[in-house]
């Protein structure tokens, strides 16, 4: 018996140690990510001026006002919202046990979309903080439309039905929203929110996002613990005394935050909330508490990355960030699609 | 009994369809009396019967009357598209909007827009038909690729909406690049002919498209006994000879064929192949030689009813018709799905 938990501990210290490798490294992955990904642009800036631009601020040099006033937060917004909704997508299959969900494929991100746009369109003068809780409230009108759905339904929540789910409730809510935006000849601005971009986030878009992150991800690695359980299965869970109700319901408040706050300042960037959950579980295994801070990390490097290419691909233009990740996600869904635990 | 049964059944079918004539005359009236200029009803028959002044006569029969056409061919058109791909794949949430086909056909257009027109505006000559022949072409290679990806020893059919999705939300992500390049006024066309639109409202399209859907349709109720037996499950299929990989192939092929000339005549209307023939399977029961007939008229009356809706509701200004059909059909699809196991 000894033995069985001395071997258990080592494994679980070994575990950890594993994770905690690869959560410092991909943490130094997207330092330098985000020093590159400002140093790269329509003019390029040597990194040295970067670090100086961050530590030794002169603001009588263009590059230095460059770098502080329009690459450095559009580079940190693109860490965070790729972290939030890493984070939105692991909770989400954590607690759906369900290999599909993700805020892009259940709607979520056609909610917050949705309520953004009857926001700007209703009240143009709206402020940032003002978008941000219309963006909450449509992300959480979203996911709770498609539990709802998936919970009313004979035979629970399968993989199918959620996908199913989701596209009929996005493919809903963005016709709504593309009425809307016809009626008000706004479309072409609009399309932003569908294409997912981060050209105009500003310092304040990065205070936002670091008050939702603040919430969200806090109340994310308290509840990392019961979501490990309640993955092993309902059963499972209840019988170790877990209430599974308010797990399940502090899950869908830090999904909500987390996509709002990322949708209200990116639009709707697809698939990373599906892809970079899958990755980590690949690397650190099953256990939430791991899966959570390393997805963040993760995730933050992937959309830092994409937004790089989003910026350089077609140069000066900028292509769509959301078509980059969707490029990226899409064969990953293909393969998870194929794969063979996706019954009906 | 057995005949009793059948002939009750089949006194139903006839029924359903005149009660669907009926409905579809009426709402034609309707639709033929509202829009931007108002036409009295009695006007609207007198200048059918050919009484009726040159205005009234340009409004009817220019205008109004080649987009009532369009969309009774394309309700019929998507409602049978439909109907096939429930029956073939034996999953009753398939629709050509939900596979990916529209998108496909929606990306080709927009690609041939981008680079071979200046404009969606003025698509004129030649144009009016290379169009839907592009549509076409993308129709097929989303259908192709997305069979060819969930092929793996044979195609499950869950497999086979799963990729569909997929497909289509990769399609969507290259639309959205080409949509992003284009000047605000191209961006908002493209967008509402995406959403779904009866655009091509004159004779010449119409001539175009009759005899290609109505013959498709034809043929594929003429195909309604092996779609029975396909319906039946794989196994029982071929228990009964028939060649399930050869006929599910072609009638595939037979639906986004129907699907992609809809698309290219009304663009990505999308739901409307799922619950066009659900209705109708509720009424008539799963026999295709009876599905197949009210899912056509119950289409083209819903597209229908939808083009009105959508030219009415908020007039002068127009709400695409896909846009409508979505909005109205998303509620019965979630309730479809809730009851599906």
């Amino acid at each position: 018996m000894g033995e069985i938990d001395k071997a258990h501990i080592e494994g679980l210290t070994s575990r950890f140690f594993r994770a905690g490798i690869i959560f410092v490294g991909g943490f130094f992955a997207l330092i330098l990510s985000l020093g590159v990904s400002v140093a790269l642009g329509v003019t390029d800036i040597k990194l040295a001026t970067v670090w100086q631009a961050v530590f030794a601020f002169n603001p009588e040099l263009t590059n230095h006002q460059v770098i502080r006033e329009l690459r450095l937060p559009r580079a940190i917004a693109a860490a965070l919202t790729g972290g939030f909704l890493a984070v939105s997508g692991a909770v989400m299959q954590g607690l759906t046990r369900n290999p599909l969900a993700s805020p892009s494929i259940m709607g979520v991100t056609h909610g917050a979309a949705f309520a953004l746009i009857i926001a700007l369109v209703f009240f143009p003068a709206v402020s940032n903080l003002g978008m941000t809780l219309a963006s909450f409230i449509g992300a959480g009108a979203g996911v709770i439309l498609v539990f709802a759905v998936g919970s009313f339904s004979k035979g629970g929540l399968t993989p199918v039905k959620l996908a199913l789910a989701g596209v009929a409730v996005g493919g809903m809510l963005s016709s709504l929203s593309t009425a809307i935006s016809l009626h008000f000849q706004v479309a072409k601005q609009m399309s932003f929110w569908y294409a997912g971009d981060l050209s105009s986030t500003s310092w304040t878009s990065v205070q936002l996002l670091l008050a939702a992150g603040a919430v969200g991800l806090l109340l994310a690695v308290i509840i990392s613990r019961a979501v490990t359980i309640l993955s092993l299965g309902e059963e499972v869970s209840k019988g170790l005394g877990q209430n599974t109700l308010v797990v399940k319901a502090l899950g869908v408040i830090v999904v909500l935050v987390l996509t709002g706050a990322a949708v209200s300042v990116a639009g709707t960037v697809g698939f990373l909330g599906l892809v970079i959950p899958h990755i980590t579980r690949f690397l650190v295994g099953t256990d939430y508490r791991l899966i959570i801070p390393v997805s963040a990390v993760l995730g933050g490097l992937l959309l830092v990355l994409a937004d790089m290419g989003a910026r350089l691909i077609n140069a000066p233009y900028e292509t769509p960030v959301g078509a980059i990740t969707a490029c990226i996600g899409v064969p990953f869904f293909l393969y998870l699609a194929r794969g063979e635990r996706s019954g009906l | 009994m057995m005949e009793q049964l059948s002939l009750q059944n089949r006194s139903r079918f006839w029924w359903t369809m005149g009660s669907l004539l009926v409905l579809i005359v009426v709402m034609l009236l309707v639709s033929l009396n509202t829009g931007v200029v108002q036409i009295a009803p009695m006007d609207v028959m007198r200048t059918l019967f050919g009484f009726g002044n040159e205005r009234q006569e340009l409004v009817l029969f220019d205008f109004r009357l080649p987009t009532i056409t369009i969309a009774l061919l394309v309700g019929a058109g998507f409602g049978i598209s439909g109907a096939i791909l429930q029956g073939v794949t034996q999953n009753e949430l398939a629709d050509p909007g939900i596979l990916g086909i529209n998108t496909g056909a929606g990306l080709a257009v927009v690609v041939y827009i981008f680079f071979f027109q200046s404009s969606l505006a003025n698509i004129s000559g030649l144009g009016v038909y290379i169009l839907p022949l592009f549509a076409l072409i993308g129709a097929f290679a989303a259908a192709v690729l997305v069979y060819l990806l969930a092929w793996k020893k044979g195609v499950n059919p869950v497999r086979l909406i799963l990729v569909g999705i997929g497909v289509n939300a990769g399609f969507s992500a290259a639309l959205i690049i080409f949509q992003i390049k284009m000047n605000p006024q191209d961006f908002t066309q493209a967008l509402v002919w995406l959403s779904g639109d009866i655009w091509a409202s004159n004779w010449s399209f119409v001539i175009a498209l009759f005899p290609w859907i109505i013959g498709l349709i034809i043929y594929s109720m003429y195909k309604s006994p092996v779609i029975n037996i396909l319906n039946l499950g794989d196994q029982m299929a071929v228990g009964l000879g028939a060649r399930v990989e050869r006929e599910r192939r072609l009638l595939l092929l037979l639906a986004v064929a129907i699907a992609g000339l809809c698309v290219a005549a009304a663009g990505g209307i999308a739901f409307l192949g799922l619950i066009a023939p659900h209705i109708a399977r509720r009424i008539v029961g799963p026999k295709h030689q009876q599905l197949l007939p009210v899912t056509a008229l119950l289409g083209a009356l819903i597209l229908l009813a939808a083009d009105t809706i959508g030219k009415n509701i908020i007039a002068p200004a127009e709400i695409p018709v896909g846009i409508v059909v979505t909005i109205v059909s998303t509620p019965y699809f979630l309730y479809l799905l809730m009851k599906t196991k």
